[in-house]
């Protein structure tokens, strides 16, 4: 499954940090069921998430987004609840490699992290790496997937691309 | 171009004469590492491609130790279904209850990784084989399994941090404080993507277990892996247990570092990270004067970080003919079947359970909050442990003070976080 070059949606936003832990805690781990860890996913710092998340929206993050253990789950039950793109002023690695691998889009921008507010909406074009705030018309340019990466994704995944 | 260490080692397993950092080299690898929380995502992507066959059995480790012995049903199923893998491809390394250890305690002990490897695991801690002079970094399930099916990986060459070590640490001193002083400098993402390359004549008073230690939570603070020089004590510890033959990689003296960060291990005093990151260190000493008595309802001594035959004899050297303090759960989980061998061996499971602590077969367990030590809403636990975030251990409201085992066990006796100071 490819993942589609736009994204819209409202934002959800964090602190730094957020750690794998928290993003989906291991007491979920023994299932790799999609809807089973959407269910529980950013439950131990917002337990509301589930609950308030629609197709489309976004998190927008601050540092070291997705620290902590190799758990693909993270990422996982990140896109399983619908969320179109993560983006944070910069990634924890082994977050951002799965993130890709499993076609999460993901935007590394300190300046849009700062900037963009919860519950704004936002219109992203992956190819150009263009961020639009609709709600601001504020707009980020952002370094869009080199090539390799966007071949990655083009191909639905890590393992389709080999 | 000079290259660092690590450089050397991704730059041989390309192919190429020489990588700098910020290239994308495609690499083959010596070891794929996964286990029962990983493995199972690994072998589904593995199948969902499409692909039949792994590169190499004999390059591929299985270890189920995160929720063994099996805690709950969809355990049992996730390590069943590993098991039919196992057999089905001839894995070469599959290590089930009974046979397993905490997968970092055991990779070195069975000599499944020496110097100049490449290696990569579905476990965030798999840089600990960094200690040994390999390059090992931990990935995700999808590049396990794309790992497991080509023998290859990609990856982006890492700039580098050089950490110099020097002087020689005092008597309760050891690896976990070392690592935990290094995270509290630069913060959880302070070496984020790139290398630790560990130098310096304060090495030589390192052991291997503590070179183990400070390597595993390279990732803690973000690091790509943590290297160290191959010298003496690495040899020693490699004769018995690898017997093909090694290279030990070397950086260039003139290669580039991003910063260099200066350790003088004998100003350094038992340090203890307080929730809810790593990097929020205390040393024993402020502990006493800022915080006074913190009290614990628990202590952990063991996991992928402190589960080593010399942690258990720190420990148990401290608990010997004494009790552990009223309402205190000790928890001692040696980190392999050889550590759990050598604890009964040398009498050290008598001074555990004598000492009134929970002596357990080798498994993660409470580390990430599995089974085997979770924590309820409130409580408080000193732990040998990696991690303190949020509900690492259980309730979020729980809080973990990460430690050294010395720490730990004297903190099990007093009841509060405290070093030897206090007895």
């Amino acid at each position: 499954m490819a993942i589609r070059f736009e994204a819209r949606g409202s934002v959800h936003k964090f602190g730094d940090n957020i750690d794998t832990d928290v993003i989906i805690p291991a007491r979920y781990l023994n299932s790799f069921s999609e809807a089973e860890l959407a269910s529980h996913c950013m439950e131990d710092i917002d337990k509301e998430f589930k609950n308030n998340v629609k197709p489309g929206d976004v998190i927008v993050a601050g540092k070291n987004f997705g620290c902590g253990s190799s758990r693909e789950h993270a990422p996982i039950s990140i896109k399983a609840s619908g969320i179109s793109c993560v983006i944070a002023e910069s990634f924890a690695r082994i977050f951002y490699r799965n993130a890709i691998n499993i076609g999460l889009p993901i935007i590394e921008s300190a300046e849009a992290a700062k900037r963009i507010a919860a519950g704004e909406e936002l219109e992203i074009d992956f190819k150009t790496g263009k961020i639009k705030n609709l709600s601001t018309n504020e707009e980020f340019l952002t370094e869009p997937f080199p090539e390799f990466i966007r071949k990655i994704i083009e191909k639905g995944g890590l393992l389709a691309s080999l | 171009m000079a290259m660092t260490a690590t450089q050397k080692i991704l730059a041989a397993h390309a192919g190429l004469r020489e990588v700098h950092a910020g290239q994308l080299i495609n690499a083959t690898l010596d070891l794929v590492l996964s286990n029962d929380i990983t493995a199972p995502v690994a072998v589904n992507e593995f199948h969902k491609a499409g692909f039949e066959r792994v590169f190499d059995p004999s390059k591929v480790v299985f270890v189920l130790d995160h929720f063994t012995p099996n805690k709950d049903i969809k355990s049992a199923q996730n390590c069943k279904q590993l098991r039919i893998f196992a057999k089905e491809h001839g894995i070469g390394h599959f290590y089930d209850v009974g046979a397993m250890g905490i997968e970092h305690v055991l990779l070195p002990e069975k000599g499944l990784a020496a110097p100049g490897d490449l290696i990569i695991g579905a476990d965030s801690h798999t840089c600990t084989y960094g200690a040994l002079g390999a390059f090992s970094t931990g990935v995700g399930s999808t590049d396990a399994a794309a790992g497991i099916a080509t023998g290859n990986a990609w990856f982006k060459v890492p700039s580098a941090i050089k950490v110099v070590l020097t002087g020689k640490p005092n008597e309760d001193v050891s690896g976990k404080d070392v690592i935990l002083h290094l995270i509290g400098l630069i913060g959880v993402d302070g070496a984020r993507y790139r290398s630790l390359e560990f130098f310096g004549d304060g090495i030589q008073y390192l052991s291997m277990d503590d070179r183990l230690c400070i390597a595993n939570m390279a990732i803690e603070c973000g690091a790509k892996n943590g290297i160290f020089p191959v010298d003496d004590v690495t040899k020693t510890y490699l004769k018995e247990r690898v017997s093909r033959p090694y290279t030990a990689y070397e950086a260039d003296a003139d290669a580039e570092y991003d910063e260099t960060i200066e350790i003088n291990l004998s100003t350094l005093r038992p340090t203890a990270s307080f929730p809810h990151l790593p990097s929020n260190t205390h040393t024993i000493d402020e502990i006493k004067t800022q915080f006074g008595k913190i009290a614990i309802d628990q202590a952990v001594i063991g996991s992928c970080t402190n589960g080593r035959m010399e942690d258990m004899r720190i420990a148990a050297a401290i608990l010997k003919n004494k009790k552990t303090a009223p309402g205190v759960r000790v928890i001692v989980i040696p980190g392999s079947q050889e550590v759990y061998l050598g604890c009964v061996r040398e009498g050290l499971a008598e001074i555990f359970v004598s000492a009134g602590a929970a002596f357990s077969t080798p498994t993660c367990g409470p580390c990430l909050g599995g089974h085997m030590g979770i924590l309820a809403d409130g409580e408080k636990c000193v732990s040998t442990t990696n991690r303190n975030f949020v509900g690492r251990m259980g309730h979020t409201e729980s809080e973990v003070y990460l430690a050294s085992p010395a720490v730990a066990a004297y903190s099990a006796l007093r009841g509060y976080i405290c070093g030897k100071e206090e007895f």
